[in-house]
């Protein structure tokens, strides 16, 4: 079958689990990796037979197959990477907090964003929770929802830890944003546990309809449309209804493509940039799928 | 040794564990008068979790903190205001927020094995030239080597001093005093320590503290504070009193703000009972405490087992959420059994 050739910039490791991402897949054709110095992470790709540059962007913008780029690296590199992207005409899949484009969460919002040339993956604790948040709202109708994602401090890299306040206010955003909650707060915990923990998010909401067999249901059917693309996640602790205070906790295993299995917030955003790039290749450029977007 | 104890009260902020978060504007201008009247040095203000600590995991505040942070300033003539920041939970906007009402110290707290994550956080108060602090939590879990070279850190953005907390009121004297005097025989900085009485030695250990060196110390009036409560800082100021250490805190009025603005409005008496002697046994973050009782009830399972569960998975502080995780799961696995 056709595939879709695809480029990754910043070959840290996000970068590098996004590639052995990408040669999995069955419409992605992993093609050239971007840095901007010689690192572990270029010679990996090259060692796997992939195109590399440190030359930045610049490398790709002539490469007129590369359709989807995803971005690995700053939001300060990704402000002054996205125009050029843009007016190459390739699709830019933005993992930093530059928010050029629209917030994504796969088994939300995607589908309702068809023209995008730019697609902001929010946070990994956004990608964990604002599903379970959006499927509260859409059945209970949610005034307040409330995050708490802990994930492992061997998981939390440096960009993670210098940028706190980042994480916070963007999943707080995209809570309301994204999953429709009135006001929204989120937190974030680093639990240094040796063997380290898996991530485990909590989502609290505030409703104003306490249906508790609905919520169910809801939070169920996304549950299971995460497991698509992300099959580590689980519930571990189904909706819970006290009063008109919604509890539910949500457990993150990686794949272990790259990463260990404990990282699974790495997993979770890289996995659903995998799904946005992969969604937009079949009805864009590869027109396998009838329907949708 | 001779050096003068600064009294940093946290009556209103680790208090407010204990006060369910339920400070009125009218009782913190009411101690923060008496408090400062007394000459206690800083005035720590902030939800029990720090700045925008309100929220459903560790409980809404009646009165929003900057609210009472406001009163709090309009009524303090000699001592320093204070908040609390927990990065992670606040951010450096409520940072800000509260410096423009009138904070002028704070102390900004991680896990003990988290410093970094600290960084921005306290460059941004030394640009608004505020006392820093770095606060390291649940100094328990880690051996000293550990705790120093977290202080580092903190030491390296140039805080004013560091405070270690003994957040679940696990230590004896002398692994506090292994604590302290690592920092002190290694960093030039002053050093403070913040003890929890669930193993009913927060006076103790303080003691201890101020004898390796430890220049400010953590109190509550009544002892007022998450789990036992913290170290009764009117009996602690006694005791300074009586070792010839000066605090510069009139006992008198101390003791009159405990008995008469404190003592009235607390919920319940600061006593060790078994759930909060089992944080302390268990190395458990004192806060847990009223979370935990809640979900006992709700979940039908003991406090007890909670907490030692809890312990055992080591959680850290702020994992308020993982109380409901642990009821829920022991409650499925009775149900099992039946």
């Amino acid at each position: 079958m056709e595939k879709v050739k695809v480029a990754i910039i910043g070959p840290g490791n996000i970068g590098t689990d996004l590639m052995y991402k990408v040669m999995r897949s069955d419409v992605l054709q992993m093609d050239y990796m971007v840095g901007i110095v010689e690192s572990e992470g270029i010679k990996r790709a090259r060692g796997l037979g992939f195109k590399t540059s440190t030359e930045g962007v610049e490398a790709i913008l002539g490469e007129k197959d590369i359709k989807i780029v995803f971005e690995a690296t700053s939001a300060k590199a990704h402000l002054h990477n996205a125009p050029l992207l843009k007016a190459a005409g390739k699709v830019a899949i933005d993992m930093t907090p530059a928010a050029v484009g629209p917030y994504v969460v796969p088994c939300v919002n995607l589908d309702s964003l068809s023209d995008e040339m730019n697609f902001n993956m929010v946070t990994c604790g956004g990608q964990a929770t604002v599903p379970i948040a959006y499927a509260i709202n859409r059945v209970a109708d949610s005034e307040y929802t409330e995050i708490v994602s802990c994930i492992s401090s061997k998981s939390a890299g440096p960009g993670t830890r210098a940028n706190i306040d980042e994480f916070t206010e963007t999943t707080a955003n995209a809570l309301r944003t994204v999953a429709g909650a009135d006001r929204s707060k989120a937190i974030i915990i680093l639990n240094p546990a040796d063997p380290p923990i898996m991530m485990i998010n909590t989502i609290y909401s505030l409703v104003r309809n306490p249906d508790e067999e609905a919520i169910r249901r809801s939070v169920e059917e996304i549950v299971g449309r995460i497991r698509q693309y992300v099959p580590g996640y689980k519930l571990r602790t189904p909706p819970i209804l006290d009063g008109n205070k919604v509890t539910v906790i949500i457990e993150v295993e990686g794949a272990g493509d790259f990463l260990p299995r404990y990282s699974g917030n790495l997993d979770i955003i890289n996995s659903a940039a995998v799904e946005v790039a992969s969604k937009i290749a079949r009805r864009r450029f590869l027109e396998t799928e009838t329907g949708g977007m | 040794m001779n050096k003068k104890i600064n009294i940093v009260d946290t009556t209103m902020r680790d208090g407010s564990h204990a006060m369910s978060h339920s400070y009125s504007p009218e009782q913190v201008r009411t101690i923060a008068r008496g408090l400062d009247e007394a000459g206690v040095s800083i005035i720590e203000i902030s939800h029990g979790d720090g700045l925008a600590g309100s929220s459903i995991n560790y409980g809404f505040s009646a009165t929003r903190d900057i609210e009472l942070i406001r009163e709090a300033s309009g009524v303090i003539r000699h001592a320093t205001l204070g908040a609390l920041l927990i990065p992670g939970i606040g951010t450096i906007r409520d940072l800000q927020e509260a410096y423009d009402n009138g904070v002028r110290a704070v102390r900004i707290a991680t896990h003990v094995t988290e410093a970094d994550i600290a960084i921005e956080h306290i460059k941004a108060a030394k640009e608004l030239n505020m006392f820093t602090v770095g606060f390291l939590m649940m100094i328990h879990m880690v051996e000293p080597e550990k705790i120093l070279e977290q202080a580092r850190i903190f030491v390296d953005q140039g805080v004013d001093y560091i405070n270690l907390a003994d957040s679940a009121g696990y230590l004896t004297p002398d692994a506090v005093k292994a604590r302290i005097g690592i920092l002190k025989e290694n960093l030039d900085i002053p050093i403070g320590f913040h003890a929890h009485n669930n193993l009913g030695l927060a006076i103790a250990n303080s003691m201890a503290a101020v004898e390796e060196g430890a220049e400010y110390i953590d109190g509550t009036c009544r002892g007022l504070g998450a789990g036992a409560g913290n170290c009764q800082e009117e009996v602690f100021v006694a005791v300074m009193n009586r070792m010839g250490i000066d605090t510069g805190v009139d006992m008198d009025r101390l003791m009159e703000v405990a008995e008469k603005d404190v003592d009235p409005i607390m919920l319940r008496p600061q006593k060790i009972d078994t759930a909060s002697l089992m944080l302390g046994y268990s190395g458990v973050y004192s806060s847990f405490l009223l979370h935990a009782r809640r979900a006992a009830e709700q979940f039908d399972v003991p406090v007890k087992e909670i907490l030692v569960e809890l312990g055992r998975r080591k959680m850290v502080g702020g994992q308020e959420d993982m109380i409901v995780d642990v009821a829920y799961a022991l409650s499925q696995s009775k149900k099992h059994d039946q």
